[in-house]
């Protein structure tokens, strides 16, 4: 038995952790019961979605890498524990660039289709899910099953947390870069209202936008925020004789092995927050794919920052048109002085089918909020309800606490989903202690 | 499952019209479980009512701690209702008097076959669903008087005392299992089970001493003392002389 978490470091269960070769997987799939089985990729989900007490989890991240691009089309196929780092290791120097990354490029294919991941692109660009063209789903009678966007079944899969088989290869498109760097603008806002307006009125002007928020700023200054927004640099913004495909992100430092709970306080964020905002003046430069995109790779195991108690990232999404609700969580988080390092807030545009999918248009809010702080809980039910009542959701690839009652005002393709899963998988054979949690 | 910030889903209350039990099971609903079983001998359906109240589905089991053969299928039914158990709350037992029990040597046999023999059995069934689920709580009621024995009341503390090192070990056989059991060890308890007694120096209530299980569940504690000054205290005591230790008036 293996104690796992998620990578908010908290609720850990043991599961025994496996790293079958892929002829493996139909005998492992079909003996999984009485506790099921659930797939594993590099552990970036924040709460339990690829933990399975008392059951089988399968390390998917260890298993074999296959990949092949067809240099026409740049559709990519790929073996399912490959990772985004992988990758763009490999599609980078040929020109080519993932459709959608999430903000660590430590996530498997796998895990970015279950969670039907996002990106600063999402605006323009929607989910991973709208670029896949098929996927290989090992489901609980143990076959192997090739799905296209037609089968009802790849929109359950896509977004639906690894709980309709086990993914083992995708196709998708990605898009054509001439560069391995970034055009990137920086800007300030005074308040939330300007950071909202700003991004309705020029976020389409970009590809890739993201507001960081000081969410420690109070009164007159609530919200305020600094904005990245960027695009692929072209060859020709680049210094004459620079290696335009380069791509070699290393993560330069490690945090400390262990941290003191309480180490991230109201004080450290703020000093940080005020430092960050002050240094962002408006300019526009030229930097590389990684710090754009994934700037927190660049320290090791930073999750261990928050000490052993560990972190939950609260994520959100509000329709558009309910701003207020976004408003009233900010000012409640700004009043209660909530500290959260790392406040990111980004605009989505349209959503895929994927039925548990969890971008809609609107604004998404994504918090990391010490384990350990007072009063916790209750604040994030209460948030919870405004969010399900603005016809929002929570999403599931980051929660780790909410409760099952509200997840079918939030997902209301549930039952549509849960019938799918149903018929795939009758006695529960794929299941993770957020299924459990969450009675999906 | 007990999430990122501690709440849980789903309690059994072994015991269930225990007054501390359903204290706790009671905080643990109002925190957010929604699956309560209440096992006991007799009505509990009052709690029941309270519980539904506060937005719990509840199911109610008949319960003899006194009839451990039956105390596996107690431990099936509830899982069959509630899925994994989240925490096990094992709550029943009897007080009794110690002079009637002197007085009827039957009783006194019969009380430690309730306060230590069926928390053998319940406990040892409840572990094993644990065990096999990977996670969950298993608490149960210790007692100062279990911790150094009194002259005073020695028929219930004797009970009591092995039903802590039972619990000791099981917690340790659990260890690495994903499972665990808590040991909370009240002291004089002003409720139903005390009434019309004249409480001891530092008494506590059903309320504190659920405030107090609740917290240790929370922060996953092994042992929880309430109050909690009393650990300290009854490290003293421990190292009293036989001679004086008798002498204790209760």
């Amino acid at each position: 038995m293996t104690f796992l978490t998620g990578w908010g470091r908290t609720a850990p269960t043991p599961a025994t952790l496996v790293t079958p070769r892929t002829s493996e997987l139909a005998a492992l799939v079909t003996g999984a019961l009485p506790r099921g089985l659930i797939a594993r990729g590099l552990g970036r989900a924040y709460g339990d979605a690829a933990q399975n007490a008392g059951g089988v989890v399968v390390d998917v991240a260890g298993m074999e890498a296959r990949w092949s691009i067809d240099p026409g089309t740049g559709v990519v196929t790929a073996s399912a524990g490959m990772s985004m780092h992988d990758l763009m290791t490999a599609l980078v120097p040929k020109g080519w660039f993932v459709p959608v990354t999430p903000g660590t490029r430590h996530v498997t294919l796998g895990g970015a289709v279950a969670a039907d991941v996002h990106g600063k692109n999402h605006h323009v660009d929607s989910s991973f899910g709208a670029h896949l063209r098929s996927l290989t789903l090992i489901t609980a009678d143990g076959t192997s099953r090739t799905l296209t966007p037609e089968d009802d079944l790849f929109w359950a899969t896509v977004g639906g947390m690894g709980l309709t088989g086990l993914i083992t290869e995708a196709s998708f498109a990605c898009v054509p870069i001439e560069t391995s760097r970034m055009r990137v603008d920086v800007e300030r806002t005074r308040d939330l209202d300007h950071t909202l307006e700003l991004m309705t009125a020029t976020d389409d002007g970009y590809r890739y936008t993201v507001a960081w928020i000081d969410l420690l700023a109070r009164g007159s200054r609530m919200g305020r925020s600094v904005l990245t927004r960027g695009d692929h640099a072209r060859r020709d913004e680049l210094p004459p004789g620079a290696d335009a495909l380069a791509f070699a992100p290393a993560s330069r430092l490690a945090a400390p092995p262990w941290a003191p709970n309480g180490l991230l306080n109201r004080l450290t964020v703020r000093a940080f927050n005020e430092a960050w905002y002050a240094k962002s003046r408006e300019r526009t430069i030229v930097q590389d794919l990684a710090p754009f995109f994934h700037p927190l790779d660049f320290v090791d195991g930073w999750n261990r920052v928050y000490g052993s108690r560990g972190f939950v990232q609260y994520q959100f999404v509000v329709p558009s048109g309910e701003e207020a609700t976004l408003r009233r969580i900010v000012s409640r988080l700004s009043e209660r002085g909530v500290v959260s390092f790392l406040t990111v807030l980004k605009r989505f545009g349209a959503g895929t089918p994927g039925m548990l999918s969890f971008p809609l248009p609107g604004w998404t809010l994504a918090l990391d909020i010490p384990a350990g702080q007072a009063g916790l809980a209750g604040l994030l039910r209460e948030f919870d309800e405004w969010v399900a009542g603005a016809g929002g959701r929570i999403y599931l690839a980051k929660d780790a606490r909410m409760r099952a009652e509200l997840l079918p005002a939030m997902y209301p393709r549930l039952p549509e989903w849960r019938k799918i899963r149903e018929s795939v998988d009758p006695e529960g054979v794929f299941r993770s202690d957020l299924a459990r949690r969450l009675s999906l | 499952m007990k999430n990122a910030l501690g709440s849980v889903d789903s309690v059994l209350l072994l015991g269930g019209r225990s007054e501390i039990g359903l204290a706790i099971v009671e905080r643990l609903v109002r925190d957010g479980a929604r699956r309560v079983v209440l096992a006991a001998r007799g009505e509990a359906e009052e709690a029941a009512v309270r519980l539904k109240n506060l937005g719990a589905e509840v199911c109610l089991l008949d319960f003899d701690a006194a009839r451990p053969e039956t105390h596996g299928e107690v431990i099936d039914s509830a899982v069959e209702f509630a899925g994994d158990l989240d925490v096990v709350v094992a709550a029943f037992g009897v007080l009794g008097d110690q002079a009637s029990y002197e007085a009827d040597p039957v009783s006194a046999a019969r009380s430690m076959a309730v306060n230590l023999g069926g928390h053998v059995s319940a406990g040892l069934f409840a572990a094993r669903r644990l065990r096999e689920q990977g996670h969950g709580a298993l608490v149960v009621f210790s007692s100062v008087a279990g911790v150094r024995v009194r002259r005073a009341n020695f028929v219930y503390g004797a009970a009591k005392a092995g039903l802590d090192g039972f619990a000791q070990g099981l917690g340790d056989a659990l260890h690495g299992s994903g499972a665990r059991v808590m040991v909370v060890r009240p002291g004089f308890v002003v409720g139903r089970m005390t009434e019309g007694m004249p409480p001891a120096p530092m008494a506590t209530t059903p309320g504190a001493v659920a405030d107090a299980t609740v917290r240790g569940l929370r922060d996953g504690s092994e042992t929880v003392w309430v109050p909690g000054k009393l650990r300290p205290i009854f490290t003293l005591m421990r190292a009293l002389p036989r001679s004086v230790w008798r002498r204790m008036p209760r």
